[in-house]
């Protein structure tokens, strides 16, 4: 499904990704973590072409990815949500997912029509399908500034899930959120995962990620530590150092505390 | 009344003007180029009536074009600037064309007399109404025929799809490309389509004013065309209207009687105007108000 091969991504000197090589299997929740600054973002925005990457390889699906700006790979499949939400605030929320279709074969012949006229049934039923898959389904026509945190959230999840894709790269989606919004948020990602579609989780809330993912692969400083399935990942000496430092930390400077 | 007829249409041709910048700035661009575009539209248009004969609607048409080609050029080297880049950019533009208008000299006898565009003098003989009796009032009507027009097509292409994507690269670029909208395309599209509008409207101040020259075409002429939008608001392409009738209507002209005073209070007008209407003469809430009023607005009648 996804492949990635010697990614690396330099900023001036920082090496924000160093050769990362990772494989996502089709219909798989695969989760990827690692502390603050090991690369997760920055993987993101290079599968998504929002950044070129200094050397390696992108491939989706077989094709090569690499060059292609964000708005041809979102027609290929590849959808994402932002770490930290980026809606479009003075739209409703129904126009915030029915920009989101660009990956229909009918939206060429809506473009110049209104809402009334120029959404087919089609679009109309998979919109109330997004509305309530994010349950909004009452504030459709409310401006997504007006909603609240968590709305904004599930709206940026629907919006995400309204380009049809086949690769769904959600970034740290439950950062801020409440232990029922957690719960509500994996059966979200299970839910969408049924309608056949991929999911690579970046996340940093442990309950998140432990319950939802088959595999989980762990960066630091750019590359892979750790892989495999979550509760391997769990035990593995060296995702331990990297969250928590070596068992033998070197001592602290006298007289001066953290 | 000819005073009164010609404010209506300055009005009109000014409202054209701020809506080739309102699209533009939909998609989140701020251009000082409109007044370049307004004038190849005007100088256009008036050579094609007056050294080509055409008549007026295909040489409005044609100049229109020709104001939107040069609006697609412009487009794609704006696309890597933004911001206060873009404006001084497009500023750019606006000065290249209003200089090579101040250069050009095509002179050709029609009739007894020549007739062309005479650089420094600027051109005279734009007199296709007059030459066809026109009166003040067919003037005014055909001005405000385009303006309706436009202010149609934008209104409605805001209940379209096509608006939300325009608003979308507005309002957050990077995400509206992480939802599929080419951004190329749109702001291209945006820019070439805001050409066309000013095009127009130059056509049509040609014609009124039967006489331009480089001077019309200034970079002041440039911050009217994005101050109207900015003043009026975005939420609505009546607010732009607002905003020339504001600007045009009331200050420049009902406060002529201040005499030197009136750009004192002019300024401070619109220092006004900005505070205490931040998002628009006509915003959001006013819209409201005004259908509450005329009984278009359902939640204001549940009391929601």
């Amino acid at each position: 499904m996804l492949e990635l091969r010697g990614l690396s991504k330099h900023f001036g000197g920082v090496k924000a990704l160093d050769g990362l090589d990772l494989t996502v299997d089709e219909g798989e929740i695969f989760g990827l973590i690692g502390p603050n600054g090991s690369g997760k973002s920055t993987t993101i925005n290079v599968i998504c072409g929002v950044y070129g990457q200094t050397a390696g390889t992108v491939r989706f699906r077989g094709e090569l990815m690499d060059g292609q700006p964000p708005h041809r790979r979102l027609r290929a499949g590849i959808a994402r949500t932002f770490q930290n939400i980026r809606l479009f605030p003075n739209l409703t929320v129904w126009q915030n997912l029915w920009v989101a279709q660009n990956s229909h074969q009918d939206i060429a012949r809506q473009g110049f029509l209104p809402r009334w006229l120029g959404t087919t049934r089609q679009t109309r039923k998979e919109i109330a399908g997004l509305l309530e898959l994010a349950d909004l389904g009452h504030k459709g026509d409310d401006l997504a500034a007006n909603l609240a945190f968590g709305e904004q959230r599930r709206l940026e999840f629907a919006r995400a899930a309204a380009a049809r894709p086949k690769l769904l790269l959600l970034d740290e989606p439950a950062a801020g959120m409440s232990r029922v919004e957690i719960d509500d948020l994996s059966r979200r990602i299970r839910r969408v995962r049924e309608s056949g579609v991929t999911v690579l989780l970046v996340e940093h809330v442990m309950e998140l990620v432990m319950g939802v993912t088959e595999r989980i692969a762990v960066l630091n400083f750019g590359n892979r530590i750790a892989f495999g399935t979550p509760s391997e990942v769990q035990h593995n000496q060296a995702v331990q150092e990297a969250y928590l430092g070596s068992s033998s930390p070197e001592p602290r400077p006298a007289g001066r505390k953290s | 009344m000819a005073y009164y007829l010609g404010l209506v249409q300055l009005i009109g041709i000014h409202t054209l003007l701020g809506l080739s910048a309102y699209i533009l700035m939909l998609t989140g661009q701020l251009s000082l180029g409109q007044a370049g575009f307004f004038a190849i539209g005007a100088y256009s248009a008036g050579i094609l009536t007056v050294i080509f004969q055409l008549p007026i609607l295909p040489a409005l048409f044609i100049g229109a074009l020709i104001a939107a080609f040069f609006a697609f050029l412009v487009g794609f080297p704006a696309l890597r600037v933004k911001g206060l880049m873009l404006v001084v950019a497009t500023i750019a533009f606006s000065e290249f064309v209003r200089l090579f208008f101040f250069n050009l000299s095509w002179r050709v006898p029609r009739g007894d007399i020549v007739v062309g565009p005479d650089s420094t003098n600027g051109f005279r003989e734009i007199r296709y109404f007059v030459a066809n009796g026109w009166s003040a009032w067919e003037i005014t009507a055909f001005v405000w025929v385009f303006v309706v027009l436009v202010m149609a097509l934008l209104w409605w292409s805001d209940r379209s799809r096509t608006g939300s994507v325009l608003r979308a690269v507005g309002e957050d670029e990077l995400a509206a490309q992480s939802v599929g909208v080419n951004l190329t395309a749109v702001k291209v599209a945006a820019m070439t389509a805001g050409g066309f509008i000013a095009g127009i409207g130059g056509g049509l101040y040609a014609h009124t004013a039967t006489y331009v020259d480089h001077l019309t075409f200034t970079v002041l002429l440039a911050t009217f065309a994005i101050a109207y939008p900015i003043l009026g608001g975005l939420s609505s392409v009546f607010g732009t209207l607002v905003a020339v009738i504001f600007i045009q209507g009331v200050l420049v002209e009902g406060l002529r009687f201040l005499g030197d005073w009136r750009n004192i209070v002019f300024g401070l007008m619109i220092i006004a105007a900005m505070n205490l209407k931040p998002s628009g003469l006509f915003d959001a809430p006013t819209a409201r108000i005004l259908k509450r009023a005329i009984g278009l607005d359902e939640r204001g009648k549940t009391g929601a």
